[in-house]
């Protein structure tokens, strides 16, 4: 079972913080298949939200196919999001070696990562 | 779905005072609504108005469908600063209700005693002010309401009692799928569990409507210096400020703003309320120029 959370300050729809928690915990394994969610009631009588948050929250969830809502009995995981232990190592080498390469070139953290964001962004509107 | 309030020109004078002017608005059925405003405003007056313990001078109001009926079961109402019996224990507290309420849900009520840790043959007038609330609230809840009335529940409350409130409140709400009013200053908290929101200044309502709703469509537009006049239509202006070089605007837009010369910001519910409170005090202000 996991704990949601909720920054008031963040600026992210509070529905979309818990969808983003969700992901985040099958992305990391906290989460996995079968795996129940709290109920709506557990949730707001923790985090003191509006009940409609939540089920808005598990409804896109169930849309994307990530959880299913069994009457009765709760909101089960049904998929996991690619645990990235395994798979990503040879990605996660390569972008190692990228870094690097930024540094020695004399790149500091913020230009690092606003260099990754903009190609990220370009690519992605290049695809999309 | 029946609405949880409705009013059409609600009017309410004491004496030569008006503390709430044609207000007209429809607050859909289970929704947890905020109402803000500054002091004075007519919050308080609303709802004594919803729950039937005042009498519209003139216009309309209906509550769950109904004309509002002192007394009703179908509404529990917990008045400014959480009242209670100071002399009466909590566990007379709780029979005073099992006996004036004929729907009254003493399992609900133990439940939640026992939950929020109060002691039963405490006195109220011994209780923290958090207990206090919290008693109120198990009161009124248990009475199993369809529509829950509150007015300002955590105004006097530490950081921690308010939140042990409001997840409280939620729970309830979760659980029975009640509809809650709810004034307060706290718009922080208004935030986080309401999904309808009411902003009344000098006894009018300035805006009423969904919260996902109007966090869409009100902005922060930042630019060269203009005239609002020529945003066009379909925008309305709230809150206007400028210099000699630059116009700030808080716009309510359905279209988006497509003008490049504008920044376009997006403002929280905090930023929204305060744009409407302070127009109303600015307008207010202009017309005690005109005067002089």
């Amino acid at each position: 079972m996991i704990e949601f959370h909720l920054d008031a300050r963040s600026g992210v729809a509070p529905y979309m913080q818990l969808i983003q928690q969700v992901r985040h915990a099958l992305r990391l394994g906290v989460l996995n298949e079968g795996d129940k969610l709290p109920t709506v009631k557990e949730v707001v009588a923790k985090v003191a939200i509006n009940p409609n948050t939540v089920l808005k929250a598990y409804r896109e969830l169930e849309y994307a196919g990530l959880v299913s809502a069994r009457p009765g009995l709760g909101t089960f995981v049904t998929r996991t999001l690619g645990n990235d232990s395994v798979a990503h190592q040879p990605l996660r080498k390569e972008l190692e070696r990228w870094l690097t390469e930024a540094r020695a070139a004399g790149l500091d953290d913020e230009s690092i990562e606003a260099l990754f964001l903009s190609t990220f962004r370009r690519f992605s509107e290049a695809r999309a | 779905m029946t609405s949880a309030l409705e009013t059409a020109g609600l009017t309410h004078r004491y004496g030569r005072r008006t503390a709430l002017s044609d207000c007209t608005f429809d607050v859909p059925a289970g929704r947890v609504v905020g109402l803000v405003g500054p002091n004075g405003a007519g919050k308080s007056t609303l709802l004594q108005l919803a729950c039937g313990l005042l009498a519209p001078t003139a216009g309309e109001i209906r509550v769950l469908g109904a004309r509002p009926a002192s007394g009703s079961p179908r509404v529990g109402f917990v008045a400014q600063d959480t009242p209670v019996y100071a002399g009466l224990t909590v566990a007379e507290h709780l029979r005073m209700g099992a006996h004036l309420n004929p729907s009254w849900d003493s399992g609900l009520a133990e439940r939640r005693v026992s939950q929020v840790g109060l002691d039963r043959a405490q006195k109220a007038g011994k209780l923290s002010g958090g207990q206090r609330a919290q008693l109120a609230l198990t009161v009124a809840a248990a009475k199993r309401p369809d529509l829950l009335l509150l007015d300002e529940p955590v105004a006097a409350l530490d950081p921690l009692a308010r939140r042990a409130f409001l997840q409280g409140l939620m729970e309830f709400t979760a659980e029975q799928g009640v509809s809650v009013i709810m004034s307060s200053h706290l718009v922080a908290d208004l935030e986080r569990v309401c999904d309808y929101l009411i902003v009344l200044c000098e006894s009018r309502v300035r805006v009423a409507g969904d919260v996902e709703e109007l966090i869409a469509t009100h902005h922060r537009l930042v630019g060269p210096r203009r005239d609002p006049a020529d945003l066009g239509g379909g925008r309305a202006v709230v809150e206007e400020s400028h210099t000699d070089v630059q116009s700030t605007l808080i716009v309510r837009s359905s279209a988006p703003i497509d003008d490049p010369s504008w920044q376009v910001d997006r403002l929280d519910l905090e930023d929204i309320v305060l744009a409407y409170m302070s127009e109303a005090a600015a307008g207010r202000l202009r017309v005690l120029e005109g005067q002089r």
